[in-house]
């Protein structure tokens, strides 16, 4: 999964680039690899990963009141997720369009399902919203983290159809 | 422990479950010189297994799959004292009593009147009253009747959101509820037959700042332990020995946290006959505490 994706998509190189910069002898793919701690380099990669894979799931969900996706929204950004490799923890925090935007939940819903469906089982997860970009802000934020919330969620099919549409783009 | 004069250690995985296993219950009729222990399992699968241990080589075996009865997640299961029945309480909003009948489990009856998921269920002392609680922010309790039948008694209205757990205090007909709602409310009968809610423990009551998923008690009832999403265990407990001869129901405070035990959500608490509380937690550690007397 790793390679393959890194090889296949080169959007993924130039993010890691650019990440690995203070790197003084980083000059191409091959260098840049070999002296980096085999620990960052994954962190890194799952942080990259869950960027492109956020952006290729939320490109086409557009905002109910703009023409916008939210990818041109900056819902989320690169820099928005924190992964700590060495203790299987992965923080993602997006910023809703608007500070009472009702796809909040769906969105952070999305990011969730599709963290479950791709990281290995030892990551522990949390998702939030930028503080100070949503008016029920602490709400979302307990309701996305409420295992026992987010199972019954994920049993109800209407929720579950919307949730696999977002998704969709991800996996194709 | 600290002192290593205990030691848990694994003896067996009971695989079977396909999903997810919420709640586990110990049959307490069980587990004596003749009666091998026995424990309900419940499942994001949909199904309840019921496992024994073989006395000859101490391995635990699945007997009975409870299946094609709850169409969604079932979230919790309680015997009744006299280990003949399994109440479960399922994300499909009902609640399915099963009767032990000769090794075989029957489904007797279904309890319907949530709006949503039900969360929790638990039996009172002497089996005589059911008490569950749901999304829909009410806790409802039933009254056992001959044949089977269950009837509504109360609708327990107060919580402000999903509760997640209700329980029964371990000698007296005193319910307690815990909640999305960061409280824990103690319910109770006036006399007439009416519940009411008679304390809540909350933030203002030195309680807890988010979700209280759990509580326990000890055995003589005096102590009750709560577990938060906010990270720590709280121990309470009552004004006067044992609550028996107490007519103020509302007398529950604050003893005292415990924290920095547990860096995620702690879901589970327990407290053993023996005064061991046992907490489980999202950091998928299990902490072992025992009170210094």
């Amino acid at each position: 999964m790793v390679s393959g994706l890194i090889n296949a998509n080169p959007v993924i190189y130039e993010k890691k680039q650019r990440r690995v910069r203070r790197a003084p002898s980083v000059g191409d793919d091959e260098h840049a690899v070999e002296p980096i701690d085999q620990i960052e380099f994954e962190a890194r990669f799952v942080r990259v990963f869950i960027f492109l894979t956020f952006l290729n799931h939320v490109r086409d969900i557009k905002d109910p009141e703009h023409p916008y996706s939210l990818e041109e929204l900056k819902v989320i950004t690169e820099d928005a997720i924190e992964v700590d490799d060495n203790n299987s923890y992965v923080r993602v925090t997006f910023t809703p369009t608007v500070e009472h935007c009702s796809m909040a939940t769906v969105i952070g819903l999305c990011l969730r399902v599709k963290l479950m469906r791709s990281l290995p089982q030892r990551y522990k997860v949390d998702i939030r919203v930028a503080p100070g970009t949503h008016a029920t802000e602490s709400a979302v934020n307990k309701q996305l983290n409420d295992k026992e919330r987010v199972a019954a969620a994920l049993e109800n099919p209407n929720l579950v159809d919307m949730v696999d549409e977002c998704l969709a783009p991800s996996y194709a | 422990m600290e002192d290593g004069n205990m030691e848990l250690k694994e003896i067996q995985t009971l695989e079977g479950h396909s999903d997810r296993v919420w709640s586990l219950a110990w049959n307490p009729a069980t587990g004596t010189s003749n009666n091998p222990p026995v424990l309900a399992s419940c499942s994001g699968d949909k199904t309840v297994r019921i496992w024994e241990q073989t006395p000859s080589n101490g391995l635990w075996n699945c007997k009975a799959v409870l299946d094609e009865t709850h169409t969604r997640t079932v979230r919790s299961c309680a015997w009744s004292p006299c280990g003949k029945f399994l109440a479960t309480s399922s994300f499909d909003a009902t609640t399915a009593i099963w009767e032990n009948i000769g090794g075989d489990f029957e489904c007797v009856s279904t309890l319907e009147g949530h709006e949503n998921e039900v969360k929790s269920v638990s039996w009172n002392a002497s089996g005589s009253l059911l008490a569950t609680c749901s999304r829909d922010k009410t806790v409802w309790i039933w009254e056992v009747m001959p044949g089977n039948e269950f009837e509504c008694v109360s609708v327990l209205q107060g919580h402000t959101q999903d509760v997640k757990m209700v329980k029964w205090h371990p000698t007296m007909d005193v319910l307690f509820s815990c909640s999305y709602d960061n409280t824990v409310k103690v319910w109770a009968e006036d006399g007439t037959g009416d519940w009411h809610c008679a304390q809540t423990l909350g933030e203002s009551n030195n309680g807890h700042s988010s979700t209280v998923w759990a509580l326990a008690f000890n055995a003589e009832g005096n102590r009750m332990v709560t577990c938060s999403d906010d990270l720590t265990l709280k121990i309470w407990k009552t004004d006067d020995g044992g609550m028996e001869s107490s007519n103020d129901l509302a007398s529950w405070h604050h003893l005292c946290t415990l924290s920095g035990y547990h860096d995620r959500t702690i879901f589970s608490v327990h407290w053993s006959r023996e005064g061991i509380i046992a907490s489980g937690a999202a950091d998928d550690a299990l902490r072992v505490f025992r009170g210094e007397q």
